[in-house]
């Protein structure tokens, strides 16, 4: 379980989260829901360790993340996989190396053994012979299946997506939607997803939170948000213009 | 959080000091980052294949305008040399002064500003977008120390490929100093590099070699460093990648004065 206590950042004197606080059920999917430039990706780089909180903690499986440095943060890594909002692909590498890259360096598998799992990595995201490609070459959509291919070919335990379907076509969204949902029950993994798409990820969700001035205005399962009574919950949802604090 | 003002009359300390902590802290980054550097150099595993992409990178791909930028100056020293020379009759002395020019000081220099205008800046800028792509991420978040896949490999290459890359400068330059002041302006070929012989020894040599040295360390440093530490969108890049070769450009030439008055 991923427990995230009393979360506080700033950037200068912009506070981004306030004291922010969310627990992350293992092997179920959580989904992080709210407004643009509203921190959902400061949280995530929080629970990976690329930034550190001003105040409050994070504890994976009791563990405090957020006082680890160096190697021993690194080994809650390797059980990590990560799909970043523009997909990150390396793009000096074709996508088939992009994929046997984790392999290669982080579990040193055998050259055979590497091949045979990019070539089935691939085919789970659909995408069969394109392994010759460069991340330059494909399309937008493509590029988000190959970092979903690679965030998972080390056969992570938690895995961060954040939004993995901002700027597709609506057909692509719900192929992506599929894929994980079929991932997960594949493989059980933890997820933690970021996404913009509603209603369409509460299909996916075990749990939504919405994420709201820097904490989180309500969490519960995807019926009880979407029937919730909270004014920001349902102004969000259904996409009702705020007239209050215009940004 | 609501801060009290300053009185009008503390503001300009206030502003120094934190001009001056700023400074401070950036040196001690700048510092921290040329450790964790030297870190991955010396810890295995070593990356062989980026460090081979590396030498590539900032080596080969530079070669062509290592050779141009070489000849010609070799011509413009041959020329201006003799120019001056023929007036107190001693032109016999061409060669030597072309060569300890080239080697002693233009050879490390010109060859240093050269790889840093062509692969310093596009190293910045390569080590900048992979930041704000998060691609950088993708690899801490992997476990992976970025450290040892971006940068120990290519201030190693730089250490590498700066002596090189200067050795063919001077041999060029030389040769090029040749084709004005031996084939153009009827100079004996015995003579250009007969006293050339004579006149440079090693200790000119291994002068030129340590400047390049400590060039490639330093270029491929501030590159890096400029990369890693970039600001936000395009824009930021863009700014990295001039601070970095303006940057550049000025540590050598102050590397230079250093270098040459401890090695005379
Ligand atoms: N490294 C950073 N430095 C300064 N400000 C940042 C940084 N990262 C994010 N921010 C700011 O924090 C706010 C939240 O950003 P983000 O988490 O990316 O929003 P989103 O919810 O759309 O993912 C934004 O206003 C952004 O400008
Ligand atoms: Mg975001």
């Amino acid at each position: 379980m991923i427990k995230v206590e009393a979360l506080t950042k700033s950037f200068g004197r912009q506070q981004v989260l306030r004291a922010l606080s969310l627990e992350v059920p293992t092997g179920s999917i959580t989904v992080i829901i709210g407004r643009s430039g509203g921190g959902k990706s400061v949280l995530l780089k929080h629970l990976i360790g690329l930034l550190y909180p001003d105040e409050g903690r994070v504890l994976v499986d009791g563990v405090e993340i957020t006082a680890l440095r160096g190697r021993a943060l690194d080994d809650i890594r390797r059980r990590y996989g990560v799909v970043f909002q523009g997909g990150a692909l390396f793009d000096s590498m074709s996508c088939h190396d992009n994929i046997a890259f984790p392999l290669r360096e982080k579990l040193r598998l055998p050259a055979a053994e590497i091949a045979k799992r990019v070539e089935a990595a691939l085919a789970q995201v659909g995408l069969e012979g394109m392994g010759a490609k460069f991340p330059a070459e494909i399309s937008g959509g493509m590029r988000k299946r190959v970092a979903i291919a690679r965030a998972l070919v080390t056969e992570p335990e938690i895995v961060f997506f954040d939004e993995p379907t901002t700027g597709l076509d609506p057909v692509l969204v719900n192929t992506i939607h599929h894929l994980i949902l079929d991932l997960h029950r594949r493989f059980r993994f933890t997820a933690v997803v970021v996404s913009h798409e509603i209603p369409e990820i509460f299909e996916i969700a075990d749990t939504v939170a919405m994420l709201h001035e820097g904490r989180i205005a309500e969490v519960g399962p995807p019926a009880a948000i979407q029937a919730s009574p909270n004014r920001v919950v349902r102004q969000f949802i259904r996409g009702e213009p705020d007239n209050s604090e215009e940004r | 959080m609501p801060e009290r003002p300053l009185a009008p009359t503390l503001r300009p300390f206030d502003a120094v000091g934190g001009w001056t902590i700023a400074l401070l802290d950036s040196l001690g980054r700048f510092g921290t980052f040329f450790a964790e550097a030297l870190a991955a150099v010396v810890t295995p595993p070593f990356k062989l294949r980026a460090f081979i992409d590396r030498i590539d990178y900032i080596g080969y791909r530079s070669l062509l305008i290592i050779l141009l930028t070489g000849t010609f100056t070799g011509m413009v020293l041959g020329l201006q040399i003799y120019l001056t020379l023929v007036r107190f009759g001693s032109e016999a002395f061409l060669g030597p002064a072309v060569a300890l020019s080239l080697i002693r000081e233009l050879g490390p220099v010109l060859a240093a500003l050269m790889v840093t205008g062509r692969a310093g800046s596009a190293l910045t800028a390569e080590i900048g977008i992979m930041r704000i792509t998060e691609q950088i991420d993708a690899l801490t978040v992997m476990a992976l120390n970025p450290m040892r896949y971006l940068v120990a490999p290519s201030i190693l290459a730089g250490l590498v490929t700066f002596p090189l890359m200067t050795a063919i400068f001077d041999v060029v330059g030389i040769f090029g100093g040749y084709l004005v002041g031996v084939k153009l302006l009827g100079l004996s070929e015995g003579t250009y590099f007969g006293e050339m012989q004579t006149f440079v020894d090693l200790n000119d040599i291994m002068t030129g070699f340590w400047k390049s040295v400590s060039f490639g360390v330093v270029v491929t440093w501030v590159c890096t460093y400029k990369g890693f530490h970039v600001g936000h969108g395009a824009e930021g890049v863009a700014r990295a990648t001039t601070q970095a070769v303006v940057l550049s450009s000025v540590l050598i030439l102050v590397a230079d004065y250093f270098m040459g008055s401890i090695l005379q």
